[in-house]
C-alpha cells in the first residue's frame, strides 16, 4: 500500500492503496465519484474515460501510480451546473437510451472538441469510434457531438 | 372524452404517501428550467403530499409525483409511464417528479421488463390512475366553488371555471380531493385530445445520467460493505480442488469461500478481487458432458436429419406438396450463440440479516430476485425487499437472478452485507447466452411460382423451441410442417432480445427472399401475394394480424422508393414479433465497384407512439443491435469455455459501422403495442437481402464478416 495524493476535479485527495490500482477503482471504490463507469477493464469500450491534463484517458488501465501531479477530470467535474455544452448537447439530443456509456462518451467529445472545435461529421466518427455503447445510440452521439460544437 | 372503463382495485389501495416509498431519483426535476430557482426536495415535496393509488402522489405545492414500477434498462419505460399517467390527469409536466417504485406486488402487476410488454400491459391501468386523480380533483373544485363539475375543465395542472374565470391548481384541492372516493368507473381521453403522449418529452433522468450521479447498481455502496467476486466452472465441469494461497496473499482480501461450484473472492474493494482471483488455482473434473463449438456443428447436420423431431405445426399434405411441385428450394442457416453483453456487468448488493433480506441492483425481474433469494434462504418473500436501481442495459439477460441469488448467499455466508460484482469476463463467460441455432428450410413452388408447401426444422442447442410456427407464412400456405428439435447442453442459455426471433426472422426473410427469386417474383410482392392468401383463405391459426403486416410492408416499399432506382440495390424484409410489426428495407450503392450500405428504411406498427424520442431510439438501438450482432458477433466454445472473453475478441458494432437509418410509423390510432424488441429481427434479414442483390452472395450464417461468402466483398457502411 501507498499513500497517493491526487487532483481530482479541483480537488485534492488523499488515498492509500496499491501501486497498480487503476485509477477507474480509486475513484468508485476510494473517493466515492462513481460516475466513471466500469465495463471492460481493458481499454475497449470508453466507459471508464476521463480526461488526464485535458486529453481523454481510460482509466480502467491507468495505474494510480502513473499519475503524479497530472490533473484528473471525471464527469463530475466537467461543469459546476452540468452545463458544460456537451452536456447541453447530450440533454437537447437526448442521446441516451440505458445510459451507461454516455458519462465516458462525453468526455470523450468534450476532450474531442476541446482540440478540433469544429469538426466534420468525419472526424466526430473517428474519434467517437473509441466508445462502445450497447445500445446503438450511435445516431444521437453523432448528432450531439455536432451540436455541442455550434453550443459552445 | 370517451372509453368509460373500471378501475383496477389493486391499483387503488390507499396507502400513506411518505410510506409509497421509493429509490429518489432526487438530483433531478425534471421541470426544472432554471438551475438557480428554489427547488423543493423529494423529502419537502412529499411531506403533506396526498397518495391517490400506486402511481400518483400531489403534493400541497402541486408537485406531481409518479412513481415508475417497471425496471428501466434503456427502454425509457421511466418517461414514458409518467407521460400517461400525466396526459390523462392534465398534469403540468414541468410539476412532474418522477421516482422508481421499489419491488411491490401488492401495488403493481407485472414489475418486470421483458417481452416488449410494459406499455401494452400498463396502458389502460396507467391511463386510469391520471384519469380517477383528475375526476376528484374536479369534484373537490365544483365543491369549493360551488359548481357543477360539469362546468369545469382541466389543463397543466389546474382545474378551470371558464365562466367565471377562476382556476385552482391541484395543489390547492389535493387535501378535499383525496378524502373523496374513487369511482368505480372513470371517462378517458380520446385520442386526439392528446397534449403530451405523441410529443418528444426528455428522458427524466437526462441530468443525473450525464453528471454522473449514482444511477445504476454497480453505483451502489453501503458503508461497512464487503466486495465479492466469483470464479464459476466451465460449463459442463466442477470443482476437484482450489488452492486459495496466492489469492489470500493478496492485500485488501478479506476471504475466499466456496460455494456450488464457484469460488467467491471477498474483500473491502473491487480491484484486489480482480488480481486475486487470477491467482486461483482450481482443478476442475468432468461433470457430464463438456462441448465445444466442433460439436455443435456436427449436432446440428445430425439433428437436421434425426426422425425424432417434435411437430410444431402440420397443415395439409406436405408430402404431397413438395412431390408434384415444379420445383423445390432447400436452404439451411445457422447462428452463434451470443452473449448480452450488457455495458454494466452483472452486480446486485445483498444484505442478510436473520430471516430479513435488502436486495439493491439491476434486474429486470425485481420478483424472481424476491422469489429466488427466499427459496435459497428458506424464508418467506414478504422478509425481502428489493430497491430496482437503473440497469445499465438488459438484453434480457437480467431476467435471470443468478447473480443476486450468488450475492445473498454470499452475505449470509460471510454476515455482512455484500455488493457481488461479475467482471467483464465473467459476464461473458458466465453464461445465458442467445442459443445457438441451425434451420432447415424448404419451400415447394408450382409452375405459376405459388408457394404450394413450406417446411421448416430449426435444430438449436438449449434453444427450445426453435420456431414460431404460427408465425408468417404459416397460414399463408396450404401445406406446412414446422418440427424442432433441441440438444440439451450444459451451456446456459436465456432470452436474448427478441428471444429465436432475432435469428430466425433473419433465416426466415433470407430464404423468403430466396424463394421469390426462384418464383420469379418480386420480393415485396411475393410477400403481398402471400398475405392476400391469407386473408382471402387463411390455413390453420394466424398469430399475426394480415392487415397491419401489409400495412408496414406497403408503408415501406413507399418510404423506401422501393425497386425505383435501379442504381440501389435493395433488401427487403418483414416481421411480426411481440405484437408489433416492422418492415425494413437496405440499400447499397455501389461505389467504384464496391458495395457500400448506405440506408435502412424502418416501417413500423406498434401502435400509438408514446414518445417519439423513445421510440426512435428503440427502432434505430434495435437496428443497430441486430445489424451489429449479424455482422460481427459469435461466441465460440472450446471445452465448457467461450473464446471470447471481452470485447477485444468479441467484436460489438460501433458508430463507423451503421448506417443512416430512416424511421416511420404507421398512424392508426389503436393501443401501444410494444417496442422493445420487434425492430430488430428484420434487419439482418434486409441487410443480407441486399448483399444478394448487390453481390449475388447469399449469407446464410452470421456472422457475415466470417463466412467465406463475405471474404472478398469489401462492405462499406457510410453515413449520409
Amino acid at each position: 500500500m501507498a499513500n497517493y495524493n491526487l487532483r481530482i476535479n479541483g480537488n485534492e485527495y488523499n488515498v492509500d492503496v496499491e501501486d497498480d490500482t487503476p485509477l477507474l477503482w480509486v475513484l468508485r471504490d476510494h473517493i466515492g465519484l462513481v460516475g466513471t463507469k466500469y465495463s471492460c477493464g481493458i481499454a475497449q469500450c470508453g466507459a471508464c474515460m476521463v480526461h488526464v491534463n485535458g486529453e481523454a484517458a481510460y482509466s480502467c488501465t491507468l495505474p494510480v501510480s502513473s499519475i503524479g501531479s497530472d490533473e484528473i477530470i471525471t464527469i463530475e467535474g466537467l461543469s459546476e451546473e452540468g452545463d458544460h455544452p456537451v452536456q447541453k448537447a447530450w440533454d437537447e439530443v437526448d442521446a441516451a437510451q440505458c445510459g451507461y456509456c454516455q458519462a465516458g462518451q462525453i468526455m470523450t467529445a468534450a476532450a474531442f472538441l476541446r482540440k478540433n472545435p469544429n469538426p466534420n461529421l468525419e472526424e466526430i466518427e473517428n474519434a467517437m469510434n473509441r466508445n462502445l455503447c450497447r445500445c446503438g445510440t450511435y445516431h444521437k452521439i453523432r448528432e450531439a457531438v455536432a451540436l455541442a460544437a455550434k453550443l459552445k | 372524452m370517451a372509453n368509460l372503463t373500471k378501475t383496477n382495485r389493486r391499483d387503488f389501495l390507499k396507502t400513506a404517501a411518505t410510506a409509497s416509498g421509493g429509490l429518489f431519483i432526487g438530483f433531478y426535476w425534471s421541470g426544472c428550467d432554471s438551475p438557480k430557482m428554489k427547488v423543493l426536495t423529494n423529502e419537502e415535496v412529499l411531506l403533506n403530499a396526498h397518495n391517490f393509488n400506486s402511481y400518483l402522489t400531489i403534493s400541497p405545492t402541486g408537485e406531481v409525483v409518479i412513481y415508475s414500477p417497471n425496471p428501466e434498462l434503456g427502454q425509457n419505460i421511466i418517461t414514458s409511464f409518467p407521460m400517461v399517467v400525466a396526459e390523462e390527469l392534465d398534469a403540468d409536466w414541468k410539476k412532474v417528479r418522477v421516482f422508481q417504485a421499489n419491488l411491490d406486488t401488492e401495488k403493481y402487476d407485472r414489475q418486470l421488463t421483458g417481452g416488449s410488454g410494459a406499455m401494452p400491459h400498463s396502458w389502460e391501468r396507467l391511463r386510469k390512475a391520471g384519469a380517477t386523480a383528475r375526476h376528484l380533483l374536479m369534484a373537490a373544485a365544483a365543491t369549493k366553488l360551488n359548481v357543477d363539475v360539469s362546468t369545469l375543465s382541466t389543463a397543466n395542472g389546474e382545474v378551470i371555471h371558464k365562466e367565471s374565470g377562476k382556476k385552482l391548481g391541484y395543489g390547492e384541492l389535493v387535501a378535499d380531493a383525496s378524502k373523496l372516493t374513487a369511482p368505480e368507473e372513470v371517462a378517458l381521453k380520446d385520442v386526439k385530445d392528446f397534449k403530451i403522449i405523441g410529443t418528444p418529452v426528455k428522458n427524466v433522468e437526462n441530468n443525473a445520467m450525464f453528471t454522473g450521479k449514482p444511477l445504476y447498481g454497480l453505483d451502489f455502496y453501503r458503508e461497512g460493505m464487503l466486495h465479492a467476486m466469483i470464479q464459476r466452472p466451465p460449463f459442463g465441469m466442477k470443482i476437484k480442488s482450489v488452492d486459495d494461497a496466492a489469492a489470500r496473499a493478496i492485500s485488501g482480501v478479506v476471504d475466499v469461500v466456496s460455494f456450488k461450484n464457484n469460488v467467491a473472492v471477498v474483500g473491502k474493494s473491487t480491484w484486489p478481487l480482480m488480481k486475486a482471483k487470477k491467482l486461483l488455482k482450481i482443478e476442475y473434473e468432468l461433470d457430464g458432458a463438456v462441448e465445444s463449438t466442433f460439436d455443435h456443428d456436427r449436432l446440428f447436420a445430425e439433428l437436421l436429419n434425426t426422425k425424432n423431431a417434435e411437430v410444431k405445426r402440420k397443415d395439409g399434405d406436405v408430402d404431397a406438396a413438395f412431390k408434384n411441385a415444379a420445383q423445390v428450394i432447400t436452404s439451411e442457416y445457422q447462428c452463434p450463440f451470443l452473449s448480452h453483453s450488457p455495458m454494466e456487468p452483472q452486480n446486485f448488493f445483498a444484505h442478510v440479516q436473520g430471516d430479513k433480506v435488502e436486495l439493491v441492483g439491476p434486474t429486470q425481474t425485481p420478483d424472481r430476485a424476491r422469489n429466488d433469494t427466499a427459496q435459497l434462504l428458506g424464508i418467506p418473500p414478504e422478509n425481502i425487499t428489493v430497491q430496482i436501481t437503473r440497469l445499465g442495459g438488459g438484453f434480457g439477460r437480467r431476467l435471470r437472478a443468478d447473480f443476486v441469488v450468488e450475492a445473498a448467499e454470499l452475505s449470509k455466508m460471510m454476515n455482512a452485507p455484500v455488493k457481488l460484482t461479475w467482471s467483464r469476463e465473467d459476464d461473458m463467460t458466465g453464461g445465458a447466452y442467445r442459443p445457438a441455432v441451425r434451420y432447415r428450410f424448404q419451400a415447394a413452388l408450382d409452375e405459376s411460382g405459388n408457394m404450394i408447401g413450406y417446411k421448416l426444422r430449426g435444430v438449436g442447442i438449449n434453444a427450445g423451441n426453435s420456431t414460431r410456427e404460427n408465425n408468417f407464412p404459416s397460414g399463408a400456405v396450404e401445406n406446412v410442417l414446422i418440427e424442432s428439435v433441441d440438444h440439451k447442453s450444459a451451456i446456459t442459455t436465456n432470452a436474448w432480445r427478441a428471444p429465436i426471433t432475432n435469428f430466425l426472422a433473419y433465416a426466415e426473410q433470407s430464404f423468403l427472399d430466396e424463394v421469390a427469386l426462384a418464383a420469379k417474383k418480386d420480393p415485396v410482392q411475393f410477400r403481398l401475394d402471400l398475405l392476400a392468401k391469407a386473408k382471402s383463405s387463411p390455413v390453420g391459426e394466424l398469430q399475426y394480424d394480415v392487415d397491419r403486416m401489409i400495412g408496414v410492408i406497403k408503408l415501406a416499399a413507399e418510404k423506401s422508393n422501393w425497386g425505383k432506382d435501379a442504381n440501389v440495390m435493395q433488401g427487403f424484409s418483414v416481421y411480426y414479433s411481440h405484437r408489433s410489426y416492422v418492415a425494413q428495407v437496405a440499400n447499397i450503392e455501389m461505389e467504384n465497384n464496391q458495395p457500400v450500405l448506405k440506408k435502412i428504411v424502418a416501417c413500423t406498427d406498434c401502435g400509438i407512439v408514446v414518445n417519439p424520442t423513445g421510440a426512435n431510439h428503440q427502432v434505430r438501438g434495435g437496428i443497430v443491435d441486430g445489424m451489429g450482432h449479424a455482422m460481427y458477433g459469435n461466441l465460440t466454445f472450446e471445452n465448457g469455455l467461450p473464446r471470447q472473453k471481452n470485447f477485444d475478441t468479441y467484436r460489438l458494432i460501433r458508430m463507423k459501422e451503421v448506417p443512416e437509418i430512416d424511421v416511420h410509423y404507421v398512424q392508426n390510432g389503436i393501443d401501444p403495442t410494444g417496442l422493445g424488441e420487434p425492430a430488430l429481427p428484420p434487419t439482418g434479414g434486409a441487410v443480407a437481402n441486399a448483399i444478394f442483390k448487390a453481390t449475388g452472395r447469399r449469407l446464410r450464417s452470421q456472422p457475415f464478416i466470417e463466412q467465406k461468402e463475405f471474404s472478398d466483398i469489401k462492405l462499406q457502411i457510410k453515413r449520409a
